[in-house]
């Protein structure tokens, strides 16, 4: 089965953050898509730019609405996802336990809905 | 059809239905992770056993008959909704529908203990685990479950429901949790099957079959894990707990169907080897190293039953495992019987000042055993009103009509005895 594995982090927290521990943070992901890699169960992940590089669209009874910002104003943002293939969640929850977002923020993990 | 010829048909069905239910159910879902379907599937082979049963007998192998029936259901129902997922639970039903033709007598595995892993699974509402246990493994329909639960039949349905979804959709396993996990993820599932056995255990009278085979079923259930999992201390310390109650079940009742409390309960009605296979158990779990709450919980069993060879109750015993359950659970029973065993060993004034400790805890204001445990321990410190009126909170509580009865009898013993002291006074 394939999961989205959603990484909220508080993004305010995660810029804030000095350049060297930027940096260990950074390594740990790398190393853990490697390790995803390995394993042979990574099918594709990304950062996301922090959110305010988002823009919101809607069309409301026909006028494209067009906004600066992100969806929703929450405590913890989306930061990034991995798109992982495992036999089941139990799996899929272990990969999310090992990711450095797990313990600096939240994991989410969703199954993908195949259409 | 005429009635006559119908019957033993119904009847097959009905027994392959108590016996076999939960194993069919389980043999399904955890090919396809559809428990619904599988449910759904498995009723509709009931239903063609009735209209088939009877015309052409019933078959040498009913499970396997009714196995292979709702098979189809399932692969014709996967068939219609042609999704990926289904897919593939499909293909492995075709496949083991094959293995299966080519032995014709193989013995269906029993994945019952993987489908409670399922229900028990963390992703699942810890609520809604122990009724998802009773419906899948055990067949109990929302409606009886809900009034189990304290629950309206609507609102169980679609919890219901809405769990089997999540272990379909989320990819809920079913197979043993990695060892790291599996300690924690049998909890889940030994208080399940605890939930299972005291909703059986809450008809002491025995006269509602179904309440009674509850019991029977998380003892059953219990022995089941112990099988599949004997290294782990937990399950057999619950096995053990389940045993010592079931063991004292003839004696919680006089011949006249009134409350006898454990107190006063002739040894002699207890169940021996119940009691002796629960205690071997016990012993077994200590030797593992790992104490927990079911072991405590059967060792306070085992030092109340203690009476049979030494004709006390070890208070002192009982004190000490009940500050231990306390350290790890809070649970109002815990300390009420925590109470309870401190009025043995130091006195019931003692044993009030560790009630009144509790007092505030807003669940206990409808509780009944902490009244009557309160209206005892009142007694016995010669406190008559605030005993009587403690009795009257603990009768008004009390659904059981037997508990009911005996607690007026103690309240009218109470009301004797305050006469006396007036006229003697």
């Amino acid at each position: 089965m394939k999961y989205m594995l959603l990484i909220y982090q508080n993004e305010a927290g995660m810029l804030a953050t000095s350049k060297e521990q930027a940096g260990q943070i950074l390594a740990a992901y790398g190393a853990y898509t490697e390790a995803m890699k390995k394993a042979g169960v990574h099918v594709n992940s990304n950062r996301l730019r922090p959110t305010a590089s988002g823009t919101t669209v809607r069309v409301a009874n026909g006028k494209t609405e067009v906004l600066d910002g992100p969806y929703a104003e929450t405590k913890e943002q989306l930061g990034g996802y991995y798109m992982i293939d495992v036999p089941d969640l139990d799996a899929a929850l272990s990969w999310a336990a090992r990711c450095p977002g797990a313990s600096h923020g939240t994991m989410e993990v969703r199954p993908i809905w195949e259409m | 059809m005429p009635p006559e010829n119908d019957q033993p048909a119904r009847q097959a069905a009905a027994a392959v239905a108590r016996r076999s239910y939960g194993k069919l159910v389980a043999f399904l879902a955890a090919r396809t992770r559809d428990v619904a379907g599988a449910e759904d599937a498995l009723s509709d082979a009931f239903a063609a056993a009735l209209a088939d049963w009877p015309s052409s007998g019933i078959p040498s192998s009913p499970e396997a008959w009714l196995l292979a029936v709702a098979r189809r259901k399932m692969i014709d129902a996967s068939r219609r909704r042609r999704s990926h997922e289904d897919a593939a639970g499909y293909l492995r039903l075709l496949q083991e529908e094959l293995e299966a033709a080519a032995a014709s007598e193989t013995q269906i595995p029993d994945d019952r203990l993987l489908l409670m892993f399922a229900c028990a699974h963390p992703a699942i509402d810890p609520g809604i685990r122990a009724p998802m246990i009773l419906q899948t493994v055990l067949g109990f329909d929302a409606a009886t479950i809900a009034s189990a639960f304290l629950v309206s039949p609507a609102t169980m349905g679609q919890r219901l429901v809405r769990a089997k979804k999540k272990i379909n959709q989320a990819g809920i396993p079913f197979r043993l949790p990695e060892r790291a996990d599996l300690r924690e993820r049998l909890a889940a599932v030994l208080g399940a099957i605890y939930a299972v056995f005291s909703e059986g255990w809450s008809d002491p009278a025995g006269t509602e079959t179904r309440r009674r085979n509850l019991a029977e079923e998380g003892i059953w259930l219990g022995r089941l894990v112990v099988a599949l999992l004997p290294q782990e201390p937990e399950g057999l310390g619950l096995l053990a707990l389940m045993l010592h109650a079931e063991a004292r079940r003839g004696a919680r009742r006089n011949p006249q169907g009134e409350y006898v409390p454990l107190a006063d309960q002739d040894p002699q009605l207890w169940n021996t080897p119940l009691i002796e296979e629960a205690e071997a158990l016990l012993l077994r779990a200590s030797r593992m190293g790992a104490v927990g709450r079911y072991q405590l919980e059967a060792a306070v069993q085992s030092a109340h039953v203690v009476r049979r060879l030494t004709g006390k109750s070890d208070w002192a015993a009982i004190e000490r495992l009940y500050d231990a359950l306390a350290a790890i659970i809070d649970s109002p029973v815990v300390a009420i019987n925590r109470a309870i065993a401190i009025a043995e060993t130091r006195g019931p004034a003692a044993g009030l000042l560790a009630l009144d400790a509790l007092a505030g805890d807003a669940r206990l204001a409808e509780y009944q055993p902490y009244w009557a445990a309160r209206a005892g321990l009142l007694a016995r410190t010669g406190a008559q009103a605030a005993a009587d009126q403690a009795y009257e909170r603990a009768i008004g509580l009390e659904a059981d009509p037997a508990v009911r009865r005996f607690l007026q009898q103690r309240r009218a013993q109470l009301n004797d005895r305050s006469d006396a002291t007036q006229f003697s006074a």
